[in-house]
């Protein structure tokens, strides 16, 4: 994208306003196809989708179209206007959340100084939505589920926070385009082949970041919020065709943006061991390798949604402030220790 | 002392005012949750109405009666042969066990025995009904503590069992195999290698379960001391089957008092779980598959030869009197009393269902628990809506 900066104003907005798309919305199609679709089938020893195209590879579309035929329903009661805008507060989240993820050298949407801090910032902006969604159906299930999630994603953001922070010390920085090169030049002890992907000496942290990350996707250990043998689908009950369908692709694209976002802290982002960062050829290279890896985190984390059982909301919060927390907060003082040591 | 001014009068009645409507507005009151009766958790159309105060209960009201369609009246207007097309439907995913305990007190007031050989073939059947019902139990059990996988397991291998009694009845789900004095038919030939095959592939998928289930921690936390019944508290609700087993009774009809089947001439055994709470209801139930599945081993190696249908008249009018048959079922025990004025027609039938009894409880048990708790409790429970409502 560094042609770009030299563009006029409306030729970049509109090429970042494109790549955002693309960037969420065909991420989001291929977890849905390849891991909800398949992945899943594959586990439940079933087949899945396999009509439409080639191995039911146009399921996507057709699920789209049904949804976007269906009627918009509104519930009697709901308070109508919050219960529209909803969904696009969700999605909103996601699409802010994706512009601080770098693809490669040149290729990134915004090169903020401080870009995993917003990210962390505007990813808590979807708790509003889905209180939002819980407030405005007017449904007793609705209004609980909500009421979890919130509950759930504020209690789940403070684990997630404080791992980032142990690799924000680590790499001085908070940009994440540094993060990235701090893990492609850096070392362990001398030895720096592959660089210094943060999951080798920030693995806790890691851990601590995959187990926020399940719970702020609300996916099966932490899928309280949702509960589909409780809460029918909990804030999304009252939801149906389009509105629906952006919650849905909300939920795959925010996992897709948060994979992303662990890829670059902790995986090393873009880069290929051997190849000069700054080599052109990275900013073709680099987009591939990244979705590469949002694939294999995803993979975890759909892996686990289908294995695990769900905690109670008590049992949930219990894990984030007694056992996520301090272990983050250990991490921060050694990371911090280690790091003035060395 | 100053005046107070009209204006700062009013201001501080506004105030005060201001104040006791926060106050009221502070002041929670209780939600009325109405689960049901079209709800992903209830397998049917149980409604339960809960009052909550936050995510706790505070009472509980089971309301039953949505699927309500009259056996007991209908079969007072059908033959006696008839009568089993009906009470087939009671308990639908483990249907033949419904028929057996019919059959044995329309016999027992007709004074006919069943040869050996239909028996031990009604025994097979009625522990293969057994396994199909409960090991969908397992995976249920999974669904409702949030893990979707092993319902699809369960589906998956409860479908070895049901090939096996629909080669052997004709039926999957609703075989009305058994008559008066025997069984409709023998068992087909090859039938019992195949089964045998079936039982080795439920005591895998019994071996899969636990693995899935048992040893995870997120379900322990969710189902241990979950939903805890005492021994004699259940006894007074009237729980049976695995629901009381789990609580420390050992009390099976099928050992203590197993007239017309055969399982005092196998060798197995009742399992009793001490805690009574959800995970011990899970536990005694996945035993119990295991134990039929050996069960039907046995009858299999043991099957005697021999007429499957002992001499009944072609029209059948069972004599007057009555008689009350009950029978360990997969979800507890299941009586028949069939009262016979000597007419083709039963003069009366009451069915003593076992998740009529086993649901009463849920108003005691369920007070005090989190929502999310009600759903894993109610799953523990396993109840059939069709043997609720009959």
């Amino acid at each position: 994208m560094i042609a770009a900066i030299t563009d006029p104003w409306w030729a970049q907005t509109t090429l970042r306003v494109v790549g955002g798309l693309a960037a969420v919305l065909l991420v989001a199609g291929t977890l849905v196809y390849l891991h909800l679709f398949k992945l899943v089938s594959f586990m439940q020893s079933r087949l899945g989708p396999m009509e439409a195209g080639p191995f039911g590879s146009l399921q996507l579309l057709a699920e789209v179209g049904k949804f976007i035929q269906k009627e918009d329903i509104f519930p009697r009661k709901a308070d109508r206007f919050v219960f529209a805008a909803a969904p696009f507060v969700v999605l909103m989240s996601t699409f802010l959340l994706v512009v601080v993820v770098p693809g490669g050298p040149d290729a990134w949407f915004v090169d903020s100084e401080i870009g995993i801090y917003l990210g962390m910032a505007v990813s808590s902006v979807s708790v509003i939505g889905i209180l939002m969604a819980g407030w405005g159906s007017a449904s007793k299930y609705s209004l609980l589920g909500g009421l979890r999630a919130t509950g759930q994603l504020i209690a789940y953001e403070l684990p997630l926070i404080l791992a980032v922070l142990g690799v924000v010390i680590q790499a001085e920085t908070m940009n994440m385009q540094g993060i990235v090169l701090a893990q492609a030049e850096g070392e362990i002890f001398g030895w720096g082949v592959i660089g210094n992907p943060y999951i080798l000496t920030q693995g806790v942290a890691f851990l601590i970041f995959m187990v926020a990350m399940q719970a702020e996707l609300t996916q099966t250990p932490f899928d309280m919020p949702i509960a589909e043998s409780e809460l029918v689908t909990g804030y999304m009950t009252e939801y149906s065709g389009m509105r629906f369908l952006l919650f849905f692709i909300g939920e795959f694209a925010t996992a897709g943006v948060f994979s992303a976002i662990a890829a670059v802290l902790f995986l090393g982002g873009w880069y290929i061991p051997g190849i000069d960062p700054a080599d052109n050829i990275m900013n073709v290279l680099g987009p591939i390798v990244l979705i590469t890896k949002i694939v294999v985190l995803t993979f975890v984390v759909f892996w686990v949604r289908f294995t695990f059982p769900r905690f109670r909301e008590d049992q949930l919060q219990k894990l984030a402030w007694k056992v996520l927390i301090p272990i983050a907060l250990a991490n921060i003082v050694v990371t911090g220790v280690l790091k003035v040591a060395f | 002392m100053t005046a107070i001014s009209d204006r700062e009068q009013l201001a501080y009645i506004a105030a005060q005012a201001a104040d006791a409507r926060v106050n009221v507005e502070l002041e929670t009151e209780g939600m009325t949750l109405n689960i049901g009766p079209q709800h992903p958790a209830t397998h049917g159309t149980l409604r339960i109405v809960a009052k909550l105060d936050g995510e706790q209960v505070i009472a509980v009201d089971p309301i039953m009666g949505y699927m309500h369609r009259g056996y007991e009246k209908l079969a007072e207007v059908r033959t006696y042969p008839q009568v089993t097309t009906l009470i087939n439907r009671i308990d639908w995913v483990g249907s033949f066990a419904n028929e057996v305990p019919f059959i044995l007190a329309a016999e027992k007031l007709m004074e006919v025995e069943a040869p050996p050989r239909a028996q031990w073939i009604r025994t097979i059947l009625f522990e293969m009904s057994r396994i199909a019902n409960i090991s969908l139990f397992l995976g249920d059990m999974g669904l409702q503590v949030g893990a979707v996988t092993p319902a699809f397991f369960a589906f998956r291998d409860r479908e070895h069992v049901l090939n096996q009694i629909e080669a052997a009845t004709g039926g999957r789900f609703h075989p009305n195999f058994d008559r008066i004095g025997g069984l409709k038919d023998d068992l087909p030939a090859g039938w019992i290698t195949e089964t045998k095959r079936a039982m080795k592939k439920m005591r895998n998928f019994c071996d899969e379960i636990e693995g899935l289930l048992q040893g995870n921690e997120i379900f322990e936390a969710r189902t241990r001391g979950i939903g805890v019944i005492p021994a004699d508290v259940g006894l007074s609700y009237g729980l049976s089957g695995a629901n009381i087993r789990a609580s420390g009774v050992d009390w099976d009809t099928r050992r203590d008092n197993p007239g017309g089947l055969v399982h005092n001439e196998l060798d197995w055994k009742v399992w009793t779980h001490v805690d009574g709470d959800s995970f011990a209801r899970f536990w005694v139930r996945l035993q119990e598959v295991r134990e039929s599945t050996k069960m039907v081993d046995q009858l299999l190696d043991g099957l005697p030869g021999g007429p499957i249908m002992a001499k009944v008249p072609r029209i059948i009018k069972v004599p007057a009197g009555e008689a009350y048959v009950e029978t360990e079922n997969p979800l507890g025990v299941m009586g028949y009393y069939v009262v016979s004025k000597g007419d083709l027609v039963p003069y009366r039938v009451k069915i003593r269902s076992a998740s009529f009894n086993n649901i009463s409880i849920t108003p005691w048990l369920l007070k005090g628990v989190y929502v999310p708790d009600i759903i894993t409790i109610l799953g523990s429970l396993y109840f059939i809506l069709g043997d609720i409502d009959r």
